[in-house]
């Protein structure tokens, strides 16, 4: 029997890597949450008014629901097409720690969901009527917040990955814990559309994410094995 | 050592079965004794509030209720983890017998919350933290029955939704402390609070008296619901039969 020679940290990059590449080969599955993040914005102008004063009242409502939409429904691709070919069942045996080969997934997994949502945010919240001051902020807190909701939504889908029935179970799971994100990004994007600092919040939101990233590759470790035993 | 013994006799299904038949009406009639004491002490011999009138009347339930709903959902998450760590079904079956009556205590929370608002804030519903918050842990309960229920194979539901409780049960503080810092109407409490409570004896013991009887009333639900738990997971155990034929 040859000796395993390949590190942990080579093992993480190497999965980080290899899920980049499987997207930029499947091109769909990182433009189609944009295009949805796109629709559900153009949902609210038609259902509320094309009232300009109304709608910079909710650009910062319409950016973060349709920013926690949109990466519930990324999610689904997170570990469905590991699971069915087996690659998830070999991460799980391969002898390096699982919590760590999963925080490469989700790190990948947030580049090619989020990142796309912290470009698309701005183009959104301008056609709201929001100024250019508060872009900063906004895409600061969009990258955050899409952190912490792949983080936690992968735990959520570990967890569904051996129910029958996925995504409606995935939002029900992932919603209610979501919130925090939701209120601090939300309350960030409207202090500086106000002009105001918002530290605050953004801070909080950081806290969070720390969090998240530190314990939820755990949680999700456990989650997939059940899953697959 | 004799700690021990006793809690791994007590984690064996036909043991527990047996001890929590015995128990039930321990817990049942003092909790049946307490809530009629109370809603009746609430209700009639409490004097009205100087502020709130008769409507504050809905405290008897509500609060209680509001109590349980917190007591039941950590109830979950710790006879989860300890399933999960220790692999003792009894704490998976404890912890999805729990779940329904945490759920419905959340419900009849916000419900009587909702009636006593109407009266008193002139709005059924008011998106206040504390309110919110409650909500939240209804779709947190519904969250966990969801995920149960997507599992035909028990041992895994057991240990995927353990899973999900341990996490929410991290989350629940993040949770509260986001939603009161975004907003908040509701009134303090009354009952623990610095300087005892704001509240005279005849409104306090009835109040009391309310508590103890749902807690124990939870007691009394849980025991018959982990007995069919344990029913329906040993449905083809000997001991069983053996109890079924004698």
């Amino acid at each position: 029997m040859s000796e395993v020679t390949t590190s942990l940290s080579q093992a993480a990059w190497l999965v980080l890597e290899r899920d980049l590449k499987l997207a930029f080969r499947r091109w769909e599955q990182v433009t189609h949450p944009v295009v949805f993040f796109l629709m559900v914005a153009s949902l609210f102008p038609l259902a509320l008014s094309p009232e300009p004063s109304q709608l910079r009242n909710i650009a910062a409502c319409v950016v973060w629901v349709g920013a926690l939409l949109s990466s519930l429904l990324a999610l689904e691709s997170l570990y469905r097409a590991d699971q069915d070919d087996g690659t998830l069942e070999q991460l799980t045996l391969s002898g390096q720690p699982l919590s760590v080969l999963l925080f490469a997934k989700t790190l990948a997994h947030w580049l090619l969901s989020g990142i796309p949502l912290v470009v698309a945010a701005p183009f959104v919240a301008i056609s709201m009527g929001a100024t250019a001051e508060a872009f900063g902020v906004l895409m600061t807190s969009v990258a955050l917040g899409t952190g912490v909701l792949s983080f936690l939504g992968s735990v959520g889908a570990a967890l569904t990955l051996g129910s029958r029935r996925g995504s409606v179970l995935l939002s029900l799971l992932v919603l209610p814990l979501a919130l925090p994100v939701l209120i601090f990004g939300a309350r960030a994007t409207d202090l500086a559309m106000h002009g105001e600092s918002a530290a605050g919040p953004l801070w909080l939101l950081s806290a969070v994410l720390i969090l998240t990233v530190t314990l939820a590759p755990w949680a999700s470790a456990a989650a997939v094995r059940i899953s697959l035993e | 050592m004799a700690t021990w013994t006793w809690f791994h006799k007590l984690s064996s299904p036909p043991h527990f079965y047996r001890i929590a038949g015995k128990m039930i009406p321990w817990y049942a009639i003092p909790a049946a004794i307490l809530i009629v004491l109370g809603i009746y002490g609430g209700l009639f011999s409490a004097p009205a509030d100087y502020q709130q009138g008769e409507a504050f009347r809905i405290i008897y339930v509500h609060a209680p209720a509001a109590w349980l709903s917190l007591m039941c959902y950590t109830t979950m998450a710790v006879a989860a983890a300890v399933g999960l760590i220790w692999r003792i079904k009894l704490a998976h079956a404890l912890a999805a017998a729990t779940a329904p009556i945490g759920a419905s205590f959340a419900l009849l929370c916000l419900a009587t919350g909702s009636l006593w608002g109407r009266p008193m804030w002139g709005t059924w519903w008011e998106w206040d933290a504390r309110l919110t918050s409650q909500l939240i842990l209804f779709f947190l309960y519904l969250g966990y029955m969801a995920l149960r229920s997507a599992y035909d194979d028990l041992t895994r539901a057991d240990r995927a939704s353990a899973v999900l409780a341990i996490v929410g049960v991290v989350n629940v503080p993040i949770i509260h402390f986001s939603v009161n810092w975004w907003n908040s109407l509701h009134q303090g409490s009354t009952v623990i609070r610095k300087g005892g409570p704001a509240m005279p004896p005849s409104m306090l013991i009835p109040l009391l008296m309310c508590f103890a009887g749902f807690t124990l009333l939870y007691a009394a639900l849980a025991c018959v619901r982990v007995r069919a738990e344990v029913l329906q997971r040993e449905r083809n155990a000997t001991w069983l039969k053996e109890l079924g034929a004698g």
